[in-house]
């Protein structure tokens, strides 16, 4: 019998579709293992119809809204499929919004934005792909997303 | 078109338009700056004038401003006496004034601090100076020099010398000139370049800029010189500062080789990088570019005041 390399989950979530060499980008911002003592099964460099890609599932996990919006930061094409007792009951092809706000840290350590200031991170979206975002406080577009993430 | 209650953050918030609108009317503005006509334009008006870096030039033309448009200022040039030295936020700080003023004007050590401060006021804005980032008054000024000394901005060829990658100065002003369609040449320490993103963005506006470190070769076709001096404060590293300090100086020998009608400029304050026997050639013009930062000041005070026009 053919051993399967990861086997289907019965509940949680599938991220799919993850840019390849992103997944250990995307357990970070979804703060695992901290946050989990579930299974989570890392594929990369998976081959898909599309090319490579990487894929993440988390047993008995299921994503929120402000995670979806996370990932989209990082892995901009990525699906999110939660799983019921192994059925698909709901898919979502992560989008990313034109303003991103209170997700990630601006990178520059002297905008004001990381100062003790009432106000949350705000970037404008300035180019969906590749990726490219500018805060909107200092102007300043972060070199590594990810890095900052909330 | 109307400026009133506008918020004046940085260049990019303005089209050209708008642009050649407050420098048409800060021309308008001279006779009142040199004191030659009086105004009571903005009388009963308060401008709350909130410098938590120091600042000479900046900070006295737009108080000068104020009251030669019979306004009147409040404020503060240093922040040491203040509540922010108790731990204030800048947020309430900036609430508290909004309550005291009818307009503010902040420089500030973080970058995007005026653009906070906008997000807390209900009255306009206007940013002196925001760390290494924006500092939009400067830049208008220094179009509005170019413009009244050469007539107009398109085409002219100008060379940005200096420390480029601190300097907000020329980076804000890169962007600008670029959107009069200037011709640009970078000269810079190879460690202090402009950044790939302000050449981006000069790019998408259709010009290429030249960068290089050869000063000799850049001055001979220039029609503007524009200065800067190395900012020790900017930068990160002393080692870094001690290695570039005294790469470059503009005298009268370097000049000899440029166009008659070429025009320094530098933002001031200058240290070493311009040569004191330049200020007597007809070439230096970085005193009366101080002084159009009056006119141009006046002309956005008026304008965001909504005081009747001139």
């Amino acid at each position: 019998m053919k051993e399967l390399k990861v086997t289907p989950i019965k509940d949680g979530t599938v991220i799919d579709h993850i840019t390849p060499g992103h997944a250990l980008k995307v357990l970070h911002v979804l703060k695992i293992p901290e946050s989990t003592s579930s299974v989570v099964s890392i594929l990369m460099n998976v081959n898909g119809k599309k090319g490579k890609k990487d894929i993440v599932k988390i047993e008995n996990r299921e994503l929120d809204p402000k995670e979806l919006d996370k990932i989209a930061l990082i892995a901009p094409k990525a699906t999110i499929n939660i799983i019921r007792d192994y059925e698909v009951v709901k898919k979502h092809i992560v989008e990313l919004p034109n303003e991103v706000v209170g997700l990630t840290k601006c990178s520059n350590p002297t905008c004001i934005s990381n100062a003790r200031e009432p106000v949350e991170s705000r970037f404008h979206v300035i180019s969906k792909d590749p990726l490219r975002i500018k805060c909107y406080y200092c102007e300043r577009e972060p070199e590594d997303i990810a890095e900052g993430i909330i | 078109m109307n400026f009133k209650n506008r918020d004046i953050i940085s260049i990019k918030d303005f089209s050209k338009e708008e642009i050649d609108y407050i420098l048409d009317y800060a021309k308008r503005m001279i006779p009142y700056a040199n004191a030659e006509k009086h105004t009571t334009l903005l009388n009963q008006h308060i401008l709350a004038a909130l410098f938590f870096e120091p600042s000479t030039r900046t900070r006295l033309s737009f108080e000068s401003a104020m009251h030669r448009l019979g306004g009147n200022v409040i404020g503060f040039a240093d922040p040491s006496g203040t509540s922010q030295k108790k731990g204030e936020s800048l947020a309430d700080t900036i609430r508290m004034a909004d309550s005291y003023s009818d307009a503010i004007v902040i420089r500030h050590p973080q970058e995007g601090a005026a653009r906070l401060a906008a997000e807390f006021s209900e009255v306009p804005v206007l940013n002196a100076g925001d760390g290494a980032g924006q500092h939009p008054t400067q830049c208008l000024l220094d179009l509005f020099t170019i413009l009244t000394e050469k007539k107009k901005i398109k085409g002219n060829k100008v060379v940005l010398l200096g420390d480029l990658k601190y300097g907000r100065t020329v980076h804000s002003l890169a962007y600008a000139l670029s959107l009069f369609k200037a011709d640009l040449t970078f000269v810079s320490p190879e460690t202090l370049k402009m950044p790939k993103e302000v050449i981006n963005e000069c790019k998408e506006f259709g010009v290429e800029p030249v960068s290089t470190s050869n000063l000799e070769k850049a001055i001979k076709e220039a029609d503007v010189l524009y200065v800067t001096r190395i900012q020790k404060e900017r930068f990160p590293d002393a080692e870094e500062y001690n290695r570039v300090v005294g790469s470059y100086k503009v005298d009268n020998t370097l000049l000899q080789q440029a166009k008659q009608d070429l025009i320094v400029m530098h933002p001031l304050p200058r240290v070493v990088e311009i040569d004191p026997e330049v200020d007597k050639t007809k070439h230096a013009l970085y005193f009366k570019q101080a002084f159009n930062g009056l006119p141009v000041r006046m002309a956005l005070l008026s304008l965001i005041l909504g005081g009747k026009k001139l």
